[in-house]
């Protein structure tokens, strides 16, 4: 049997469900790296991963929160690749370990909004009624609400601080997830291998947990990833506004705040953190594009 | 005939029946949604380290004094006869004193909306005169190099942090170019001259021919409109570009085709009045969103409008102002944006068949 690798994954008839995941999985790398936007998206998101993991390394050394006020606006140069701020501190450095603080609320609101709009969505789908009608008018109040001046009234009430901006942000993110996972969980709970599953005398919670919310997963992530860049950017902007994280933690939005005053004069400081921002957004926008493409190619816009 | 009239008769009445469904289904989650707003907003006073006692009273008070105001806010009630109270109070424009400003909340915010409004309308304008033309013509040229220029231009849209851009542009077209004036609504020198009669500048210096103060606040007025108007642009041109594209692969337009219609014929005399009634959703929904989008725009270029005020007021620990400007944003937001959901199901043409 001397079969090679990429046989074994292509298999259409997969001997093991590691054979069959393994597989979907390969396949879908392969249309990633077919479409080129998916593909600079895959790249930007996994340096911003590398950049986040070896920042100490990749900043040889410089502290991102050491001030020398002697230095302070200098600009760009040998010492400091992208210039000092207004307190001395090596904007490239503090650059790179701000790419910490974005993985950081990317990852804290993944984990927030997709158990939340999965349970709130499967549940109602598959228990239908009056809990269907209720969850989903709670879902429709949420869906309407204008997300960023919540969160600024939330991140006030609670106080500055990225712990609560990611509550904020997710507080306000979740009905999109909640109405999918309904709409996948009715037609999957119609189909003939959930009947088999009730016949067998399986619980309602083993139903929507083993056999629901796993069918769902492509589509949250899928959907989560083409969020990421307004996640991203909403935690910006209250970072910006003064109440996402806290000084001294560099993070991107707070860093172009802190050159607003002096834009017109030393414009590397508040431009170099912007374009942080706007290169992790649209990496996660065409990544995001392209998963969709690959995993649902109807929704082709 | 008498067949023909009966069945128009009966159509009429069911299509009556259907909009007032529509009617009722929309005043209902009018009120649903801003009971949720109110109990969010409401949620989060509670949430607040911030006392309200002491808001009232001051840290001088004595032990008596403010246990006289802790009654007299209600706060010795259940949570819900307290959300009772507090939600009366907000029906009847009550949304307490700015400790800022030591003026009622909602004086502030009638004040301070006009600038937000200005802004909002004119960025909105803009997004749609350059969004719909450039989503027909990326829709119908699919592939090309316009629908290129479309979709990579909406990209940098979805991904450019808005405060960022605006200080950007700021420095090149003030700081650098000198093509229009700097932040606020005008220069110092022409402020106070206008009576404001309706708060929009614009309207107000024209109102009394006043045109040097009319160009002036247009040339503080245009860098920021066209920024937030930028963002808008962005979603109007891609949803109109997928309509477009959807259209155009109807039958019907096949038909213009072969009748003799040219092909920007058929684009905007057949396949363009069929994307009407979902584009004017859209537009709705981003005129909603740009209300939003204006809280981070106006502290870039110090718009005192409705964002402004937010934000100074959250600097200063003035839950009341916080709050009675989040409720106004949502109120508004829920609103357009409900009404929008309503105005579609409206004009689909599914209802009349119904």
């Amino acid at each position: 049997m001397s079969v090679s690798l990429t046989q074994w994954l292509m298999d259409d008839r997969p001997t093991s469900r590691r054979q069959a995941v393994l597989g979907n999985l390969y396949r879908g790398l392969r249309a990633i790296i077919a479409n080129p936007a998916a593909l600079t998206g895959l790249v930007i998101v996994s340096l911003l991963i590398l950049v986040a993991l070896f920042a100490p390394l990749l900043a040889q050394g410089i502290s991102p929160i050491d001030q020398d006020l002697a230095r302070r606006l200098s600009p760009p140069s040998a010492d400091h690749l992208l210039g000092t701020d207004e307190l001395g501190r090596d904007i490239y450095a503090r650059t790179l370990y701000g790419a910490r603080v974005t993985l950081t609320i990317v990852f804290l609101v993944s984990i927030i909004v997709a158990p939340i709009g999965l349970a709130v969505g499967t549940i109602a789908g598959y228990l239908g009624g009056w809990v269907d009608r209720i969850l989903m008018r709670i879902t429709d109040v949420f869906l309407a609400f204008p997300r960023l001046v919540l969160a600024l009234a939330f991140a006030a009430a609670l106080g500055p601080g990225i712990e609560n901006a990611v509550i904020a942000i997710s507080l306000t993110a979740w009905p999109p997830y909640a109405r999918m996972a309904r709409a996948e969980t009715i037609a999957i709970a119609r189909s003939d291998f959930i009947q088999v599953v009730v016949l067998q005398g399986a619980s309602t919670f083993r139903i929507l947990f083993r056999h629901i919310v796993p069918l769902c997963m492509s589509s949250v992530i899928v959907r989560l990833t083409l969020d990421m860049a307004g996640i991203i950017l909403t935690a910006a902007g209250l970072g910006f506004l003064g109440l996402g994280a806290q000084p001294p933690t560099p993070e991107w939005g707070a860093m172009v705040s802190a050159g607003r005053e002096v834009i017109l004069d030393q414009w590397w400081v508040a431009t170099i953190p912007g374009i942080a921002i706007f290169i992790v957004s649209l990496g996660f926008n065409l990544l995001g594009d392209g998963l969709r493409d690959v995993f649902d190619p109807k929704a082709e816009r | 005939m008498g067949a023909m009239a009966v069945n128009a008769a009966r159509r009429a009445q069911g299509w009556t029946t259907a909009v007032l469904r529509q009617v009722t289904s929309f005043a209902l989650s009018l009120v649903f949604t801003f009971i949720g707003l109110t109990a969010v907003t409401f949620f989060i006073g509670r949430l607040t380290k911030i006392d309200p006692v002491l808001a009232v009273v001051g840290d001088k008070a004595s032990k008596e004094v403010y246990d006289n105001a802790y009654i007299a806010l209600g706060l010795d009630r259940p949570l819900i006869v307290q959300y009772g109270l507090y939600l009366k109070r907000v029906l009847t424009g009550d949304l307490g004193i700015s400790v800022l400003t030591s003026q009622p909340v909602i004086t502030d915010l009638l004040r301070v909306f006009p600038a937000t409004f200005e802004l909002a309308t004119i960025a909105i304008v803009i997004g749609v005169l350059v969004g719909v033309p450039a989503g027909v013509l990326a829709g119908a040229r699919k592939g090309r190099l316009p629908d290129h220029i479309v979709r990579v231009g909406g990209l940098f849209g979805y991904s450019v942090p808005v405060f960022w851009l605006g200080l950007v542009g700021l420095f090149v077209f003030y700081g650098k170019l000198g093509w229009v004036s700097g932040t606020g609504r005008l220069d110092v020198f022409y402020e106070d001259i206008v009576t404001p009669r309706t708060g929009i500048i614009l309207l107000d210096s024209a109102l009394e021919g006043e045109w040097d103060i009319f160009w002036n606040a247009f040339s503080h007025l245009i860098l920021p409109a066209a920024i937030l108007g930028y963002y808008s642009l962005a979603y109007i041109a891609r949803m109109t570009r997928s309509f477009m594209i959807d259209q155009l692969a109807q039958e019907y337009v096949i038909t213009a085709r072969v009748k003799g219609r040219s092909f920007w014929g058929a684009v905007w005399l057949h396949a363009f009045p069929n994307i009407m009634v979902p584009l004017i959703t859209v537009i709705g929904l981003s005129y909603a969103s740009l209300l939003e989008g204006a809280v981070l725009t106006e502290t870039v270029f110090a718009w005192p409008g409705l964002g402004l005020y937010i934000t100074r007021a959250l600097f200063n620990s003035d839950m009341n102002a916080v709050m009675g400007g989040t409720i106004l944003i949502g109120a508004v937001f829920i609103t357009i944006n409900l009404f929008c959901d309503f105005l579609y199901r409206i004009f689909d043409p599914r209802l009349k068949s119904a």
